[in-house]
C-alpha cells in the first residue's frame, strides 16, 4: 500500500494540513532564531509546537483512516501528550529564566541613574 | 492528486528540516543555557514530526512508535534540564 491509493477525499485536506504544518513550524523555528531576547524566543516554538503538531497528526489520521477504511485515532496520544507536556516545559523554562536574570537585572535597577537617591 | 499529496508531503519535510537548522544555528549561537535548551525542545519537536510525515509517505506504522518514544524522552530531557536550571539539581532529596 502506497500513498497512490489515498483517495481524494483523503488526499485533499491531507495536502492543505500536512502545508499548513509546514509552514507553521518553519515559522516557528524562524521566530526562534530571529527574535531579540529570550523572553520574545519563547513564543514562536510554541506555535509551531502546538499547530504544527495538531496539523500533521490530524493528515497523518486522515491519511490512515482512509487506507485502512476504517477509523484510525492512535495518532491522537501524541497529540494530547504533546499538548499536556509543552506548556509544563516552557513554564519551567520561563521560571529558570527569571530566576537567572534575577540578580543581573536587579543590578541594572539598581545602577540605573534615575533612581540613584 | 496523489502526486499533490506526494509534493505535499516534500514540502512538509523541507520545512521540517530548515527548523531543524534554525534552531541548530540557535543551539550553537544561543547566548544563554535557557536558549539552548528552548532550541533542544524545538529540535526534538521537528525531529518527531519528519518522522510522522516519513510515516505518512510509507503508511507504515513503525514511525508512530518512534514519534510517541521521542516525545516521551523529549519531554524527560528538557524538563530535566530546566529543573536543573532553577534548583541546581535534577532530583532532590
Amino acid at each position: 500500500m502506497t500513498t497512490q491509493d489515498v483517495p481524494l477525499w483523503a488526499a485533499l485536506p491531507a495536502t492543505l494540513l500536512l502545508i499548513a504544518s509546514g509552514l507553521f513550524a518553519f515559522v516557528g523555528s524562524l521566530g526562534l532564531l530571529r527574535l531579540p531576547n529570550f523572553q520574545a524566543r519563547m513564543h514562536g516554538p510554541s506555535m509551531g509546537t502546538t499547530m504544527g503538531t495538531g496539523c500533521l497528526l490530524f493528515a497523518s489520521m486522515l491519511v490512515a483512516s482512509s487506507l485502512a477504511r476504517r477509523p484510525v485515532f492512535h495518532e491522537l496520544l501524541i497529540t494530547l501528550f504533546v499538548v499536556m507536556s509543552s506548556p509544563v516545559t516552557a513554564m519551567m523554562l520561563m521560571h529558570a529564566a527569571v530566576y537567572r536574570d534575577k540578580d543581573r537585572l536587579r543590578d541594572q535597577i539598581d545602577s540605573a541613574p534615575s533612581n540613584r537617591p | 492528486m496523489n502526486i499533490l499529496l506526494h509534493y505535499a508531503v516534500w514540502f512538509a519535510l523541507f520545512c521540517f528540516s530548515m527548523a531543524m537548522v534554525f534552531s541548530v544555528i540557535r543551539l550553537l549561537r544561543g547566548p544563554a543555557a535557557q536558549d539552548r535548551i528552548l532550541a533542544l525542545d524545538t529540535f526534538y519537536i521537528n525531529g518527531m514530526l519528519t518522522l510522522l510525515t516519513l510515516g505518512i509517505r510509507s503508511t507504515s506504522q513503525a514511525y508512530f512508535d518512534i514519534a510517541l518514544m521521542i516525545a516521551l524522552f523529549g519531554f524527560i530531557g528538557s524538563m530535566s534540564l530546566a529543573k536543573f536550571l532553577l534548583r541546581g539539581e535534577v532530583i532532590e532529596p
